[in-house]
């Protein structure tokens, strides 16, 4: 079995490693200087300039970048190379205001690509292999990504993108397929519809690389049960690529990360310093071989550790964990990005107060949303006809403003308990 | 058009209705009438009481949302037929009825139906025109 995609790189040694990320450090920073006004205003009020930046040792002097920023700049204002050199754009699954564009150069391009192809490989993908691409196909990262990977890998890629399921399972079995990416929770229905229609014994799949979604290592056992393969999971984000910033190996104990283009640093979400290797912190990225889009210290808002403990798999790059959380009070529900702001907006709109409380769940392997919030005297009526409509009114504007669907709750006032400080709104009982 | 109904909001929850109702009990508080609209979520009770302004008074001061609504409170033969008459007479006089629902209270052998319509002028004339006169809080002895 062929084990690396690119085995002078991912087994690397840690100095080869560091000399590669100094040299391309330095030279992105240049990059990003000469090119994008909007970074170098940054770095300026910071009073840094690209001479203060001789090597990775001084990469906390450079100013962060957050998903505000990439707002503030859209379309263009990050964009590193002339649109005529830019051959595709991604975009994130935002939902309100301004989404995130990101631009791709076709060396960006080959290099993500690379990445997705070092995940395929690290699977025991090779040329044999039959790679079955569920990710949604378009501005989302998933397909496109994958699909890549797979072509580099020189697998028979079958580019399914998501839904229709009877199409997926007919292709499945009728071609053979023996690597399936898709999302964790597509992969789980996937699962039980195979084992509903009994076609377990005409699926040849082998291993699955899930990601762009939370999932447990429970979840993990009732795939690979369910589908009779190794689950892997895999890492990424449009703002630095997309998936395939890293991936699991056979190790399944954390995804390497791919670090001849992409410097990883832990700090602490409150006070922006960098924390040591195996400390618990937001994860922040630079990316140092991209030209159209080249963020530098991007802070993903992810929560997670980073360790360099050597893996059995050969692989000599930085390994993070799971994400178990966020540093924002961001939500991903069905893949959409949910503010808690956004609903309290809403509600406020709507003149419901602000005292309300989130409930998410997964059922049937899929995302669920109740908001639950309290009657108002002003919304309440005797009719249960009046009420109905505003509920249902509520209910359309959450949709409008979240792009999904919540369920209402009416209840009680003064039934949500109130804290001192910062109230907890959310309950999340997926078991992530 | 002088009984006024007490309108509270209950969340579908065990215990809801027993919580309110003791605690109009346990201040001397007499129900004359109750009725109970339902989704699966929430509740709206809705009663006519002996002092409507202390009822609420209490209510509110436990932290109960509610709305008084004015009400319009016929009385009937209480015999069979008779609310088949009063609705013919109102059908017949394109009254939207919202709801209505019935007092316990039985005097001079009279059912109590209790009303609410989405155009109160309108009743009043038709009634009127009919011969018929909503009973008064007075009547029925409430405060």
């Amino acid at each position: 079995m062929k084990r690396y995609y690119q085995p002078e790189i991912e087994t690397a040694s840690p100095e080869q490693i560091r000399a590669w990320q100094d040299e391309r450090l330095v030279k992105q920073v240049k990059h990003v200087w000469d090119n994008v006004p909007y970074y170098r205003k940054k770095m300026e009020e910071k009073g840094v300039t690209p001479e203060d930046i001789k090597s990775v040792a001084d990469l906390h002097k450079l100013p962060f970048l957050t998903k505000d920023d990439l707002r503030e700049a859209y379309p263009y204002g990050l964009l590193a190379k002339p649109l005529s050199e830019c051959v595709r754009i991604q975009s994130t699954s935002g939902t309100t205001g301004k989404r995130v564009v990101a631009f791709y150069t076709q060396h960006d391009v080959d290099l993500w690509e690379d990445c997705c192809a070092r995940a395929i490989t690290a699977v025991g993908g090779t040329n044999e292999d039959v790679c079955h691409v569920s990710y949604g196909y378009g501005l989302f990262t998933g397909g496109p990504g994958l699909n890549g990977g797979s072509h580099k890998v020189g697998c028979l890629t079958l580019p399914m993108s998501s839904g229709n399921t009877e199409r997926q399972l007919q292709f499945m079995t009728d071609l053979g397929s023996t690597i399936l990416c898709c999302t964790p929770s597509y992969a789980a229905y996937l699962s039980e519809t195979i084992r509903e229609k009994g076609l377990r014994d005409q699926i040849k799949l082998k291993a699955g690389i899930f990601g762009a979604e939370a999932w447990s290592e429970n979840m993990r056992r009732d795939i690979e049960e369910g589908l009779g393969i190794k689950a892997y999971d895999i890492y990424g984000l449009t703002e630095i690529s997309g998936p395939g910033v890293s991936f699991e190996c056979e190790e399944q104990t954390g995804m390497h990360i791919n670090e001849d283009h992409f410097i990883a640093e832990i700090i602490d979400p409150n006070t922006g310093e960098v924390l040591p290797d195996g400390t618990k912190g937001e994860l922040v990225f630079t990316s140092i071989t991209k030209e159209a889009f080249p963020l530098l210290r991007y802070r993903t808002r992810d929560i997670c550790v980073l360790t360099r403990k050597p893996c059995s798999c050969g692989r000599t790059h930085v390994k993070m964990s799971k994400p178990m959380g966020r540093s924002d009070d961001m939500l991903i529900i069905k893949g959409v990005n949910v503010f808690p702001s956004q609903i309290e907006q809403v509600l406020l709109e709507q003149g419901y107060a602000a005292n309300y409380q989130l409930i998410v769940d997964r059922v049937n392997h899929s995302d669920t949303l109740e908001v639950q919030v309290e009657m108002t005297a002003d919304n309440f009526s005797d009719s249960l006809a009046k009420i109905s409509e505003m509920e249902k009114k509520l209910v359309e504007a959450l949709k409008a403003m979240l792009g999904i669907y919540a369920k209402v709750t009416l209840v009680a006032p003064k039934s949500i308990a109130r804290s001192e400080g910062k109230a907890v709104r959310i309950i999340d009982k997926r078991k992530i | 058009m002088n009984v006024n109904q007490i309108s509270v909001f209950l969340e579908n929850r065990t215990g809801q209705l027993a919580e309110t109702t003791r605690l109009l009990a346990d201040n001397g508080i007499d129900l004359r009438a109750i009725s109970i609209a339902e989704t699966a979520d929430y509740g709206v009770l809705r009663m006519i009481v002996d002092d409507a302004d202390r009822a609420a008074g209490i209510l509110l001061s436990h932290g109960c949302i509610l709305t008084m609504t004015p009400v319009t409170v016929v009385g009937l033969l209480d015999q069979p037929g008779s609310l088949a008459n009063l609705l013919d007479i109102l059908s017949a006089g394109e009254i939207d009825i919202e709801y209505m629902y019935a007092l316990f209270t039985h005097i001079k052998g009279k059912a109590y139906m209790v009303f609410r319509v989405t155009d109160d002028a309108k009743l009043s004339a038709l009634l009127a025109k009919n011969g018929i006169a909503p009973v008064t809080k007075e009547e029925l002895g409430l405060k």
